[in-house]
């Protein structure tokens, strides 16, 4: 395939509320992200001709893309939604741009949302949680969401000496930039005291170590770099895009201590023609506090091992060397399930654009976004550059 | 019998039903490829490594050790309530192929990273039963 890098732009992002908003259903959060981003584009919904949205658990269609063009009266030629998950959510834009690279359609709008915190009935919500993991060699045991991820956690603390403070170490700095951005859903500052003294939800994962619960969507708006010149706000270009795929089921995984990050970090990178070095923020998927630091390690920003030390350092700290999260993540901004992954992208747009007032990383101008799907499955990284040629 | 009418019972289907028939005969089956010898778990109908369609049931001696666990203080459903704290295990097999379990028999805090354990089976209906695993009489190997 033909390298992506410089050919497509982001010219529309935007996120709703988010939180608890029991105004509005699954299906209206996700068509008010879209209108949201055609404002922020500046464009009609008449010039959209590609849709890409992922199902909701609360209001799930057989198709729901079509769903969604029904609602909006849109008719694009390229229309999909995806199962979604926090890799496939920027998988699916790699997708997109490819779509757009090869002459598919134009511009695309992916949009995505979701009310788990108040849109779920009491079976949808117990369905849920019993429906992740193996249905015959996994889910009998009666593992948790957290349960998986712990699972990860213990590996790494046993492999490298990682520390529960280290791991609480990640949800204190995403709380510091929650509390800086007015749309987060949690933002009373946290210590590392505070997250070993919440409730152990499974060793060594306390409540504050988990992401948070959410109603909410986001939508951002895709046309070739070429068409990108006459939009309200400054263009954000995708540089790199690079996919890898471990496994499904963590008791299948080839390594608990590292993932197909890496893949997805090195593809990524090498089409970008970029490093580590080069990123001046990051939006890194943070389901679980253990998840950010193997992203650290495995796209290449720590050694293996040396991500906890890392971050109880402050190194992911607006003043630090990598900022990570700076909306505060899903274990602060907000996890309305499948779409969390879009609002590290509307972020990273928003740190590209200069557009993130008190948490701005200052001359931003090259972002990576990762996002992984399953129990470190799935995962996607992306490249976004403020300028075409990074 | 343990009374588990409300918990997430597997359900066979052909690739599985030998393996789940095992179970219930208090046998833990993997499979093995005749043509390149690797073990694998869960069953698949052909071999993993190889690719072979020819790979064969054969009894594990049921002994392994802790890749990693956790102690579920939060129970998945009501039906997992009574049991909490209850330990959710990777367990490598001697033989080589992981799979995820329970560690039973033992106080959840006392369970390490490492340590041997050894299958044990429990009966959860006429047609499932479950293997779990506790901590070896001695140490594997």
């Amino acid at each position: 395939m033909d390298s992506l890098r410089g050919k497509v732009a982001i010219v529309g992002a935007a996120d709703t509320e988010v939180g608890k908003v029991p105004q509005l259903g699954a299906t209206a959060l996700c068509v008010d992200a879209a209108r949201r981003a055609l404002e922020d584009a500046g464009i009609t919904k008449d010039q959209v001709d590609g849709l890409v949205t992922c199902n909701s658990m609360a209001e799930p269609y057989m198709y729901h893309a079509e769903a969604i063009a029904e609602y909006l009266q849109i008719f694009p030629r390229y229309c999909i939604s995806v199962g979604a998950g926090g890799g496939t959510t920027f998988s699916i834009l790699h997708h997109a741009a490819s779509a757009i690279t090869t002459g598919v359609c134009d511009t695309v709008l992916i949009s995505m949302a979701d009310s788990l915190r108040t849109g779920l009935s009491r079976e949808q919500a117990m369905s849920l949680q019993s429906s992740t993991g193996h249905p015959q060699f996994e889910i009998p045991y009666g593992p948790t969401v957290p349960a998986y991820y712990a699972l990860i956690a213990r590996a790494h603390m046993e492999a490298y000496g990682t520390t529960p403070e280290q791991l609480a170490a990640v949800a204190v700095s995403g709380r510091k930039y929650a509390a800086l951005n007015s749309n987060a859903q949690m933002r009373d500052l946290i210590s590392i005291e505070d997250v070993l003294s919440s409730r152990l939800i499974a060793d060594p994962l306390h409540l504050l170590d988990c992401s948070l619960v959410s109603d909410g969507g986001a939508a951002v708006i895709l046309t070739s770099a070429d068409r990108a010149t006459d939009f309200p706000h400054h263009s954000v270009y995708i540089l790199g895009a690079g996919e890898g795929h471990g496994h499904e089921h963590i008791s299948q995984a080839q390594s608990l201590t590292s993932s197909a990050a890496v893949d997805s970090g090195r593809r990524a990178f090498e089409m970008a023609g970029l490093s580590p070095k080069d990123i001046d923020v990051a939006e890194l998927y943070d389901c679980f506090t253990p998840v950010v630091l193997i992203e650290l390690e495995d796209l290449g920003f720590c050694k293996k091992g040396e991500a906890g030390a890392f971050v109880e350092a402050g190194g992911t700290a607006l003043e630090g060397p990598l900022p990570v999260n700076t909306h505060g993540g899903l274990l602060s901004h907000c996890h309305p399930g499948n779409p969390g992954s879009m609002f590290a992208l509307t972020e990273a747009v928003r740190q590209l654009r200069r557009q993130a007032g008190a948490r701005q990383v200052k001359n931003a101008e090259v972002a990576l976004v990762h996002g992984q799907g399953g129990i470190m499955s799935s995962h996607t990284t992306l490249i976004l550059g403020r300028e075409r040629n990074g | 019998m343990t009374k588990a009418q409300e918990k997430n019972l597997p359900r066979p289907n052909p690739e599985t039903a030998a393996y789940w028939e095992g179970c219930r005969q208090h046998e833990l089956l993997i499979q093995r490829c005749t043509h390149c010898g690797e073990y694998q778990f869960y069953p698949r109908i052909l071999c993993s490594a190889c690719m072979s369609e020819h790979v064969e049931w054969v009894q594990s001696a049921g002994l392994g050790h802790v890749l990693t666990f956790t102690i579920v203080r939060r129970a998945v459903s009501e039906a997992y309530a009574a049991e909490v704290p209850y330990v959710v295990a990777l367990i490598q097999l001697e033989e080589g192929p992981k799979m995820m379990s329970n560690l039973v028999q033992c106080e959840p805090d006392s369970v390490e990273i490492g340590m041997p354990v050894e299958v044990i089976f429990e009966d959860w209906s006429e047609e499932i039963t479950i293997p779990k695993f506790r901590p070896a009489a001695r140490p594997e190997g």
